[in-house]
């Protein structure tokens, strides 16, 4: 799910400055990013507010593949469409990603 | 995989081809797949027809996949279209109307065409066979109008054919070859108790007859015999049997015998054609029930799909008759012959009959009749050709005393083993959905996997499942897959560990199969601490792989914030200690100071990015309360100053947790230590419950105050401090190696038994020897982990603070 975005790329670091499935949380603007660096590379920007009722980070949750295990409440989320997975319900807010000669961009 | 996909057509849109694509899209994404079917609809249960004919059932109410599914999953559907050859050189199959489509792969799934006896008049209107929608049409529709009807045939389909007309109110019979009901399913008795419970509801028969001319005009009007005796009847269906319906592989060119022959990985004699299903004879044998179906489109997903499997070796076939209130079920070899052994038994005021053969004193077959509970189990007995047993035999022909308790039979169940025939529901698929959706009831697991939604046969096996899953027996997981990536089982796993020198969590996930390569949160945390326990010395411990507040190393609050706990240890601090914690907590603004249940003091509300500022400024221990490890050591005052102690409490809890801190466990790990029998720190709700008394210490383990209360057991009395020491290590260590991830002792103690895990760590010395020295071996390698987040910089930055960027882009 990405809401109408502005088009414009911010750089958020180079890509070492994320260890492989730990997130670590960016933020641009007044948006507070939970960003990934999957196994194969990708890198995911999600919003870092978990879609569960309670609220919480979602930075700190375990990766795998291209899956999120939310750190507070376990709930599986799939990075590539912020969709929570069945047997729950729910969306995250995801922000398009690029990655060039090393540098990530994230799309606000 | 951008690569260009492959395109895999599907001939044939019934059970056995969708199944077969359901599987292949769990394994892969590689194909452009386009399915084509002669008939006008989308996949629909075959075997449900009998009740549509029935009433009880309408045909939406037997569609399997609707054309949402196809969208979905972007399959080509051509429905009402026939492809009626493969044309190999150009790599093209061709529709009856001469369109052309290529392909990289095929899968024949043709399934059978009813075999209609080529007897003078078959052709005459008002004679259907008993195969698809359209026949199921015919007999509504000639139910309406006409009173008297023959099946011809007195096999499962026919029986089943019979009984919808009956309950549509026609007058039948049903018309034998044959002197037995079903003689290819269940052997003379059981095919007589059949035949008289079946006159009861209402049909009837005519035995021995062959059927030698269709009667009548236009319209079949009766049918005349070999004896020359004539039925006069309006309706008539064909249900003598079924033939694999081969057509397309004949134009083909392919080789064909009564079905299209395959080897063991489903391949045809033309390269990159498959086939699967009543279409296909695999060693001989052309399948006309729908489980085998299933077991082939399972190994033929995975060989197509390039993942490894075992090869198709045949399927043991079992029956089931779908009438109401009759139940029939035969599984395996039924006829008695010279080699069997029979074990029967006959109650004719119960009506029931079973019967079992072995060869070799091997199970080998099975007929029941009128109570069909084993069903389950004489199949999965009868699969692996199980030796006959005092025990087992006592339990199947129930001549045990009346408080014989059945061993369940799903527990031995293979994880891959089909439980739903219909829909091709594994055991697997219905234990991960209990275990890992939360699903209590047969009618969830129905909605959820399908299973029991078609024919309900599987129903008690569900059943059992479920009873199995939630009862007593699942807590032990011997025999669960440790979550829903695998079907292997904690102790396997650290076995397969342990024998091939597996070092990371995905080196495990790779090598043994799991379905998400990078597993979930369940497994990766368990998998890292298995790791960890069986090499203390050389495993590289996975941050990633840790629950949030293992990998931060404090206790994550809701707001995202973090609560710390310095260590202190015994529950004992010092004035100079509370006052730097008074301090930083005050300039680190702390939220809230609370005083623990473990006899120490939380600080609530640290920041993600002070979290290594408040634990430099501290310059105390991590006090682990946030890991499943060992967490504190409670005390009383003891014999320092209470006028009861008999031992020193305080020194002996601060002792046992210096000890012992920061070893990675199962679960969180609790201590207390008192100095009398008083018990004032309340050692009956701890992990490991120390009592002083005059002259030593008592033990007490898998004590537990929280969400399953339980009182500890009392293990022993020790007479040294020493010998203390060295029990505590055997305990925990014992646990560290057999426990389960998140186990705690309060469940571990009852799973393995109080007297055996006395045997093994108090009389045992040389084992208690042994277990302390891998104690002491781990604790070798553990380190204090706020001193090293504070040391490094570089991984520390990465952990605990964000990147803000500048506004600009």
């Amino acid at each position: 799910m990405t809401t109408k975005q502005s088009g414009t790329y911010f750089p958020a670091g180079v890509v070492e400055e994320f260890l492989p499935r730990i997130g670590r949380v960016v933020e641009i603007k007044d948006h507070q990013l939970a960003v990934f660096r999957a196994s194969d590379g990708t890198i995911f920007a999600a919003d870092n507010h978990t879609p569960h009722p309670k609220g919480g980070p979602l930075a700190e949750g375990i990766v795998s593949g291209h899956y999120l295990y939310d750190p507070l409440y376990d709930w599986k989320i799939d990075l590539t469409t912020g969709l929570v997975q069945a047997p729950d319900n729910g969306q995250v807010q995801m922000y398009p990603v690029k990655v060039e000669n090393g540098q990530v961009w994230i799309e606000i | 995989m951008n690569g260009k996909k492959e395109n895999l057509i599907i001939i044939g849109n019934g059970m056995a081809g969708i199944s077969t694509v359901e599987q292949i899209l769990k394994l892969t994404t590689r194909f452009d797949i386009t399915v084509f079917g002669t008939e006008p609809y989308p996949n629909y249960n075959r075997i449900m027809l009998s009740y549509v004919l029935e009433g009880s059932k309408t045909l939406d109410d037997i569609v399997l996949n609707d054309l949402h599914w196809y969208e979905d999953y972007g399959i080509t559907l051509h429905t009402g279209t026939t492809v009626t050859r493969i044309d190999a050189e150009t790599h093209e199959v061709v529709t009856e109307d001469g369109t052309r489509v290529p392909y990289d792969k095929i899968i024949i799934a043709t399934g059978s065409n009813s075999f209609i006896l080529p007897v003078p008049g078959h052709d005459k209107e008002g004679v259907v066979g008993f195969r698809d929608i359209a026949d199921c049409n015919v007999m509504l529709e000639a139910a309406k109008q006409y009173k008297r009807a023959a099946v011809i045939g007195g096999g499962l389909l026919g029986l089943e054919a019979a009984k919808g007309l009956v309950q549509l109110g026609m007058e039948v019979t049903v018309v034998h070859l044959m002197e037995d009901l079903m003689e290819r399913q269940l052997d003379p008795q059981a095919s007589a108790m059949l035949k008289a419970e079946l006159e009861r509801q209402g049909i009837r028969f005519k035995m021995g007859a062959q059927t030698s001319e269709l009667l009548g005009g236009e319209r079949v009007e009766g049918i005349r015999f070999a004896d020359d005796t004539v039925l006069n009847v309006d309706f008539v269906v064909m249900a003598v049997g079924i033939k694999p319906n081969t057509a397309v592989a004949r134009e083909s060119g392919m080789e064909v015998n009564r079905g299209i022959v395959v080897n063991d990985y489903m391949q045809t004699s033309l390269e990159n054609v498959y086939s699967v299903g009543e279409c296909t004879e695999h060693r001989g044998v052309c399948y006309g029930l729908v489980a085998p179906l299933f077991e082939q489109g399972m190994i033929l997903a995975k060989h197509i799909c390039g993942v490894e499997t075992a090869p198709y070796e045949g399927s043991v076939v079992s029956t089931k008759l779908k009438i109401s209130g009759v139940d029939v079920f035969s599984t395996g070899e039924f006829i008695d012959s010279p080699e069997h052994t029979v074990i029967s038994h006959k109650d004719d005021w119960k009506r029931t009959y079973k019967k079992i053969l072995l060869r070799d004193n091997k199970m080998v077959g099975a007929v029941l009749f009128g109570d069909i509970t084993d069903s389950a189990e004489l199949q999965k007995l009868i699969k692996q050709q199980t030796e006959m047993t005092e025990e087992l035999y006592g339990s199947l022909m129930g001549t045990g005393c009346g408080g014989h308790k059945k061993t369940t039979s799903v527990e031995t169940m293979a994880e891959d083993e089909i439980v739903c025939g219909c829909n091709g529901v594994t055991k697997g698929t219905i234990v991960d959905v209990i275990t890992n959706q939360g699903l209590t009831s047969v009618d969830e697991i129905k909605a959820c996997t399908g299973a029991t939604r078609s024919c309900g046969g599987c129903k008690p096996v569900v059943e059992q499942i479920l009873q199995y899953v939630l009862g007593d027996s699942f807590s032990t997981g011997a025999k669960q897959g440790i979550c829903g990536c695998t079907s292997m089982g904690r102790d396997e796993i650290v076995a397969e560990i342990r024998a091939n020198g597996l070092q990371t969590t995905k080196e495990v996930m790779n090598v043994l199969g799991w379905s998400q390569p990078e597993g979930c949160s369940k497994c990766r945390p368990a998998i890292n601490y298995y790791l960890g326990m069986i090499a203390p010395d050389t495993h590289e411990d996975e941050k990633e792989s840790r629950f949030v507040n293992e990998r931060m190393n404090a206790n994550i609050q809701k707001d995202g914030t973090y609560t710390v706990v310095p260590r202190m240890y015994g529950g004992v601090t010092t004035p100079a200690d509370l006052k730097r914690i008074a301090d930083v907590s005050v300039k680190y603004d702390v939220k809230a100071v609370k005083v623990t249940g473990g006899q120490r003091l939380d600080l609530i509300g640290v920041k993600k990015e002070d979290l290594t500022k408040v634990w430099a400024e501290l310059d105390m221990p991590s006090g682990y309360a946030y890991a499943k490890s060992l967490r504190t050591v409670k005390t009383c005052v003891g014999s320092q100053f209470c006028r009861f102690g008999t031992q020193d409490s305080m020194a002996m809890g601060a002792r046992i947790e210096r000890k012992f801190e920061r070893l990675d466990l199962p679960a969180k790990f609790k201590y207390a230590v008192n100095g009398c029998p008083r018990n004032c720190a309340e050692a009956c709700t701890k992990d490991i419950g120390i009592v002083g008394n005059d002259g030593g210490w008592e033990i007490f383990i898998g004590g537990n105050g929280g969400i399953k209360a339980r009182l500890a057991d009392s293990l022993c009395k020790v007479k040294t401090d020493e010998e203390l020491i060295e029990l505590c290590g055997a305990i925990m260590q014992y646990y560290r190696e057999t426990g389960n991830y998140l186990e705690r002792t309060s469940e571990w103690v009852e799973r393995m038994g109080l007297e055996h895990i006395r045997s093994v760590v108090v009389d045992n010395l040389e084992e208690r020897k042994a277990l302390m020295q891998r104690i002491e071996f781990a604790l070798e390698h553990v380190e204090e982990p706020w001193q090293k987040a504070i040391r490094n910089e570089e991984g520390q930055s990465k952990m605990f603070h964000g990147i803000e960027v500048s506004a600009r882009p």
